[in-house]
C-alpha cells in the first residue's frame, strides 16, 4: 500500500501489480488488497497472477484493475485468451511473456514464473497471442530482471517486428539511456521498470524528461 | 449528489466509484434499473466488446429506460470508453450491431495510417479542444489523458465533437450533444486532468 501512494506522488504513467507464483500455486488475486490499492490509484493499473478463469477477470476488473496480465495459463489454456478477449476487449488482455536464453542460447518462453520451460520460441508465441487476441504485450527478459544492466533490445526488437500489438519491455533497466535504447533500437512502446525506481533516486518524472529531450513522444504532466 | 453507476457487468466500476467519491459526490453502483429515480447523474463506464455490452444492457432492461431517462426525463448522462461508444447508433465491431442511439454516429475499427502505427491505442495520448465545453473547463488544450481502444466513435454530426486526438490520423475523443457526454479516454485513469473533467462534469 505505502509503496503505491509513493508511485502516485511520483506520478508514473501506469502500474502493473504482479503476483508471480498465484497460478503456480493455485492461488486467486487477493481482491480485498488490489480493491484498498486501486483506491489509491488514479493512473491505469494491469494486474498479473492467478488469472484462470473469467470470473476472476470480472472480480479484478470490479477491484478496480484495468487490464488483467495473463501468462503461465495462457500455454495450457491458449483458448482461455480468445475467450477472455472476446469478452473484454483486447485492450483489456495483456500478455506477460518471460524470456530467457535456453542451453543452447537461443531465447525461450518460460512459465511458472520464469521455471519451467515451455520449449516454445518467443516469437511464434508472441504471434499466436496476437492472433488469439491479446491487446499488449509485456516481455519480460529473465535475466535481465533486477539486473539494471539494460533491457534486451535484442528479443524485445525480435518481438516488436513480429507483431503489430504495442510491445511493453521489462526487465534491466539501470538507466534512462537504457530506456531510450530500447525504445528507440528494440521498438518498444513502452518501458516498465521496478528496481531503477526503489533502489535509485532517479523518479518517473526525470525519466520522462530525459526520453522527451530525445524526441521520444511522453506523457506531459 | 447522487451519480448512478451503470453495473452491466463491462466495467472497471471500482475505479469510476473512487473518482466520484473522491470529488465529494455519492456513487450509487446498480445492477437495476429502477435505480434510475435515485440520480440525475449517470455514468456508463465500459470496458469490453461492444455488441456484449449492448447484449447485456439489453438482457437487463437498461437500454429503454437509459433512453428515456435522457430523451424525456432530462437526465444527463456521461459514457466513458466503451460507454461512450455505446451513445452511438450503430458499431461494426464485430458484427453489425445496435447501440443507444443518443448521439448519432458509428462506432468502427481505428486503422493504421502508417506502418509503426500499433492498435489497439494504448496509452497516454493528447485531447485536443475543437470548442469550448463545460466539461473541459481548467484542463490544458493537449492536455494527456489515458486510452486504451481498439474502435473509434465517428459522430454524424462535427457539432458533437469537443475534442479529438491525433492517433491513426484523428479520432474523436470527446462528444457531446446536449446531456449527452462521452469520452473515449478514461478520465478516471487520466490523472489530475481526468479527476478535473470528472468534477466538472459533477458541477454540470
Amino acid at each position: 500500500m505505502p509503496s503505491i501512494k509513493v508511485y502516485n506522488a511520483r506520478d508514473v504513467d501506469e502500474l502493473v501489480l504482479l503476483d508471480v507464483s498465484a497460478t503456480d500455486e493455485k492461488r486467486e488475486p487477493d481482491y480485498l488488497t488490489i480493491s484498498e490499492l486501486c483506491d489509491e490509484c488514479f493512473v491505469p493499473l494491469t494486474y498479473g497472477g492467478g488469472v484462470t478463469n473469467i470470473e476472476v477477470i470480472r472480480k479484478l476488473l470490479l477491484s478496480g484493475a484495468d487490464k488483467v496480465a495473463i501468462n503461465t495459463f495462457a500455454y495450457s489454456e491458449p483458448e482461455f485468451i480468445r475467450e477472455a478477449s472476446a469478452r473484454y476487449g483486447s485492450q483489456c488482455i495483456v500478455a506477460s511473456i518471460d524470456v530467457k536464453r535456453n542451453d543452447a542460447g537461443n531465447h525461450e518462453c518460460f512459465s511458472h514464473c520464469g521455471k519451467k520451460s515451455t520449449g516454445l520460441d518467443p516469437i511464434s508465441w508472441a504471434k499466436r497471442l496476437e492472433e488469439l487476441g491479446v491487446g499488449e504485450i509485456l516481455l519480460t527478459s529473465i535475466e535481465r530482471d533486477g539486473s539494471m544492466l539494460g533491457y534486451d533490445t535484442e528479443l524485445t526488437k525480435n518481438i516488436s517486428t513480429a507483431v503489430s500489438i504495442p510491445v511493453i519491455a521489462s526487465g534491466g533497466a539501470g538507466n534512462f539511456e537504457h530506456m531510450l535504447d530500447v525504445i528507440q533500437n528494440g521498438g518498444a512502446s513502452a518501458v516498465a521498470a521496478a528496481s531503477i525506481f526503489h533502489f535509485t533516486e532517479q523518479t518517473p518524472a526525470e525519466a520522462r524528461d530525459y526520453l522527451a529531450k530525445n524526441g521520444i513522444p511522453v506523457r506531459k504532466t | 449528489m447522487n451519480v448512478l453507476i451503470v453495473d452491466y457487468g463491462m466495467g472497471n466500476i471500482g475505479s469510476v466509484r473512487r473518482v466520484i467519491e473522491e470529488r465529494g459526490a455519492t456513487p450509487i453502483i446498480t445492477q437495476y434499473p429502477e435505480d434510475i429515480k435515485k440520480a440525475n447523474k449517470i455514468i456508463l463506464p465500459g470496458v469490453g466488446a461492444f455488441p456484449d455490452g449492448m447484449f447485456s444492457l439489453n438482457k437487463t432492461g437498461w437500454v429503454d429506460v437509459l433512453r428515456k431517462a435522457i430523451l424525456e426525463d432530462g437526465k444527463s448522462i456521461f459514457g466513458i470508453c466503451l460507454g461512450m461508444q455505446l451513445l452511438a447508433t450503430v458499431s461494426y465491431e464485430g458484427h453489425e450491431t445496435s447501440g443507444l442511439d443518443l448521439i448519432g454516429g458509428v462506432v468502427e475499427p481505428l486503422k493504421a495510417n502508417a506502418p509503426d502505427i500499433r492498435i489497439p491505442h494504448v496509452g497516454w495520448n493528447e485531447i485536443e479542444f475543437h470548442r469550448n465545453d463545460p466539461l473541459i473547463e481548467g484542463v490544458a488544450q493537449g492536455t494527456d489523458c489515458y486510452f486504451v481502444h481498439s474502435y473509434h466513435f465517428i459522430p454524424k454530426e462535427d457539432e458533437y465533437i469537443v475534442a479529438t486526438t491525433p492517433y491513426c490520423g484523428q479520432f474523436v475523443s470527446i462528444v457531446r450533444k446536449e446531456s449527452v457526454y462521452g469520452a473515449q479516454f478514461h478520465p478516471e485513469k487520466s490523472s489530475k486532468a481526468g479527476l478535473r473533467i470528472i468534477e466538472n462534469y459533477l458541477k454540470i
